[in-house]
């Protein structure tokens, strides 16, 4: 099916609001080529699923697309449209289910061998669209915290060695209330600028109590889902014909319940705790990836202005098949690995932080938890610099703003 | 030149067309490989002519090719920062060898069907997860048809069961018998134990692949050939596999049984170890490309040391790809290779052997499908379906 073919009741199985979005929308549809609408229509199909900033986004790049005239939207999508797709794909059910057409168009760009084709014409739509819709600058400067290296006495190796170019690094900081001072900081700022999802704590191990106006996720918190999946994963993959590209699409379709997270609650945020699981990568067996990636993604899509993201052990290497199916007993823990992999965590949240608008204005603070070693990125702060003064947490709170 | 993330790089690095980028890449590796290793610059040298300067017959030669385990970026390996994770390849390879700064990979980023690939000279379309032969004929099936090598002088070791086909391809041209034996040691070892032991270790599973293993089919070698082929016992095999730390370390031993035993003419090792990296755990990875590093030297101790390779063998090292930049929204930095951008496609590659000028750089683009056309040329063969080209400046 084409384009230009699309119905309204092809949108029947749709959530409530995607729906309507997508009727809203249906004549801006039918104008786009194929090889680029189901991209759309994967995140179109999420919407009720989606955070504000997100909704706000996606409603933007669909107004956007819908003022273009005829000869704009040819400029626009003329690389999309030398994209050759398969009689297959075409064949494809790509309204109901968009994400499993942008899979196989994956597998087939790389196997014709447009993938560099294809990437070029992304990149470029994602140029105009930036320069079309103007990002949305943050209602205060954005605070990134990375927490990491607990339970490890003394470090191997040099910390922070990628973030230190770019702020202060403090050698003497006075470890004492170090986690409390930061939470109170993540709390101060949700009062300030309350807003949905503005203001998150990530953690690898357990996460505190509730602190309101803060989204919470924590790996330990997560234990019985990731359970439920790792069953899932084990009894799929012992069925005949069951690869991984299967595994995949089936993964991507689990909804929190079939999870065993309760109906109710927050659905936004049991949704986007689903697919940390489902569609991250290591994020069901080590608590590292996890956080690594809950804060990768919780920058991507909710941009918040807060983020403290507190790294913990993860459980020591093993074969995947054991990895998969834990076994009662204790798990061995390998904290200093854990602190190779949170330094090297922390300095993706950096960078995955300053792609957002305001980076300019941005501020980063990484401790070694427990310990004297700290690195604080901000405008107020000289870059590359060094400070044997002793301090306390807050201390380097008060000089980053 | 650190390649630290910064807003002003990544902008300047936007503005690079790819063919830009990969130069300035190429010329990061061959600046720090020239300080770092004070090795020469060889755009300007004459070809090596491996034939006249060493007086070795074509029919003497052997070739080992080791694909460096899975992927690894510049800034983990060849960048100032990264230099502290391969000093063996830095302190005792380099100065040896003709090292090339750009080799690209214009195929699919997936490493089985990368490495068959590699294996054909030939962009292969083949799905990466599937137990499927590659298309074109490989390597092993030109060099033991033209040349009449029996099967015991070509042979792949591989490290998961994703690659058991790689030994011989599905072209017509060549029918069944003349592609390499396949070992798989992670599958041989699972086999001898019947799944029993503390052997978990050296069974680690591929990460971009965790939760598939096909079937297996194809010219593999099956675990009663232990003692008839390799003359090795499987409790003796099983012995030495505990004292063994990771999969590419198994292979490794399997690869030294190998050359004492038939001292095959053609060797293929394909390390995998780095690619835990899928895992998203930075020190696996890390520690996986020291490994890498320090086994890639001690296969080339055991070339120099049993007299069927010394003095005749040329080893080749390169990675089948990278991995993500940290610069690409798309990804996520070093964990995958899904992005298809230079950093991820643009390798490196290391010849050593007689007849090679050692110490030598080349910053001259080459495709990571140069290498079957090359071996043939160094070896006696023609690859009349690679689409490669023969690098000329080591023949």
């Amino acid at each position: 099916m084409r384009p230009e073919e699309l119905k309204p009741e092809q949108f029947s199985g749709y959530p409530p609001e995607a729906r309507r979005l997508a009727l809203d929308y249906l004549e801006t549809f039918r104008r786009l080529p194929l090889s680029f609408l189901p991209n759309l229509l994967r995140e179109v199909i999420a919407f009720d699923f989606k955070f504000p900033v997100e909704r706000r986004l996606l409603e933007r790049e669909l107004g956007n697309l819908r003022s273009l005239s005829q000869q704009d939207l040819r400029v626009w999508f003329r690389e999309f449209t030398e994209i050759k797709l398969s009689e297959s794909l075409e064949k494809l059910n790509w309204v109901t289910s968009p994400a499993q057409f942008v899979e196989q168009l994956s597998a087939h760009l790389w196997a014709s061998h447009q993938m560099d084709a294809f990437r070029h014409a992304a990149l470029g739509y994602a140029d105009k669209l930036h320069a079309a819709v103007t990002p949305e600058p943050p209602a205060s400067p954005r605070f990134g915290i990375a927490v990491i290296g607990q339970g490890v006495d003394v470090a191997a190796e040099t910390l922070f060695r990628r973030l230190r170019p770019y702020g202060a690094y403090f050698s003497a900081v006075n470890p004492e209330s170090g986690l409390q001072h930061l939470l109170e900081a993540v709390a101060a700022r949700a009062n300030s600028n309350p807003a949905p999802y503005a203001h998150w704590y990530i953690d690898g191990g357990e996460q505190p109590p509730h602190t309101s106006g803060v989204t919470c996720v924590s790996y330990g918190a997560m234990e019985p889902v990731r359970a439920a999946l790792l069953g899932r994963i084990r009894a799929e993959t012992q069925k005949r014909g069951m690869g991984p590209e299967a595994l995949r699409t089936l993964m991507a379709q689990l909804r929190p319940v079939d999870l065993g997270m309760v109906n109710g609650g927050d659905a936004v945020l049991n949704r986007f705790q689903i697919k940390l699981l489902t569609e991250g990568s290591g994020t069901q067996i080590f608590s590292t990836s996890f956080v690594q990636w809950a804060a990768r993604e919780a920058l991507r899509r909710a941009q918040p202005l807060t983020l403290l993201a507190r790294f913990a052990p993860r459980q020591r290497q093993k074969p995947m098949n054991e990895l998969l199916s834990p076994s009662p007993e204790q798990v061995e823990m390998d904290p200093a690995g854990a602190l190779v992999d949170a330094d090297m965590g922390a300095y993706y949240n950096w960078i995955n932080q300053q792609r957002l608008p305001g980076s300019e204005k941005s501020l980063f603070l990484a401790w070694f938890e427990n310990h004297k070693e700290a690195v604080a990125i901000s405008p107020t702060l000289p870059r590359g610099t060094f400070s044997t003064e002793p301090i306390d947490l807050r201390g380097i709170l008060s000089w980053m703003t | 030149m650190s390649r630290v993330f910064s807003t002003q790089m990544a902008k300047e690095r936007a503005q690079l067309v790819p063919r830009e980028l990969a130069r300035q890449l190429a010329w990061t590796r061959r600046e720090f490989i020239r300080s770092a290793a004070g090795v020469a610059l060889g755009a300007t040298l004459h070809p090596s002519r491996v034939l006249a300067r060493t007086g070795i017959p074509i029919a003497r030669r052997k070739v080992v090719v080791i694909t460096f385990g899975g992927g690894a970026r510049d800034q983990e390996t060849f960048a100032p920062e990264g230099q502290e994770n391969i000093p063996h390849l830095m302190r005792e390879l380099i100065p040896q060898s003709a090292f090339f700064t750009q080799v690209s990979n214009r195929g699919i980023l997936g490493h089985y069907v990368a490495t068959a690939s590699l294996a054909t000279g030939v962009y292969e379309t083949i799905n990466n997860f599937a137990s499927l032969p590659p298309e074109s004929p490989t390597v092993f099936e030109y060099f033991r048809k033209e040349l009449k090598r029996p099967a015991s002088d070509a042979w792949v070791v591989a490290p998961s069961n994703g690659f058991n086909r790689i030994g011989e391809s599905s072209h017509r041209s060549f029918g069944p018998g003349w592609g390499a034996h396949v070992i798989l040691p992670k599958y041989l070892l699972s086999a001898a134990t019947s799944g029993q032991g503390d052997y978990g270790h050296l069974l680690r599973d591929s990460y971009e692949t965790p939760l598939y293993a096909p079937e297996l089919s194809g010219n593999i070698f099956e675990v009663e050939q232990f003692e008839t082929i390799l003359k090795l016992s499987v409790a003796d095999f099983k012995a030495h596999a505990r004292t063994l730390s990771s999969p590419d370390e198994l292979s490794v031993y399997i690869v030294r049984q190998l050359m004492r035993q038939f001292a095959p003419s053609l060797l293929w090792v394909t390390l995998h170890d780095i690619d835990i990296a899928h895992a998203g755990a930075y020190s696996l990875y890390i520690e996986g490309i020291r490994r890498t590093d320090r086994l890639s030297a001690e296969l080339w101790k055991t070339i120099e040391s049993e007299p069927e390779y010394a003095g005749k063998t040329t080893l080749f090292i390169l990675p089948d790809f990278g991995r993500d930049s940290d610069e690409d929204a798309g990804g996520n930095g070093f964990q995958h290779h899904r992005t298809g951008d230079v950093i991820s496609r643009t390798t490196w590659m290391m010849a050593l052997g007689p007849g090679i000028r050692p110490g030598v750089v080349y910053d001259r683009p080459v495709d990571s499908i140069d290498l079957v056309p090359t071996l043939g040329s160094m070896m006696g063969f023609t690859a009349s379906l690679s689409m490669g080209k023969p690098i000329t400046e080591i023949l």
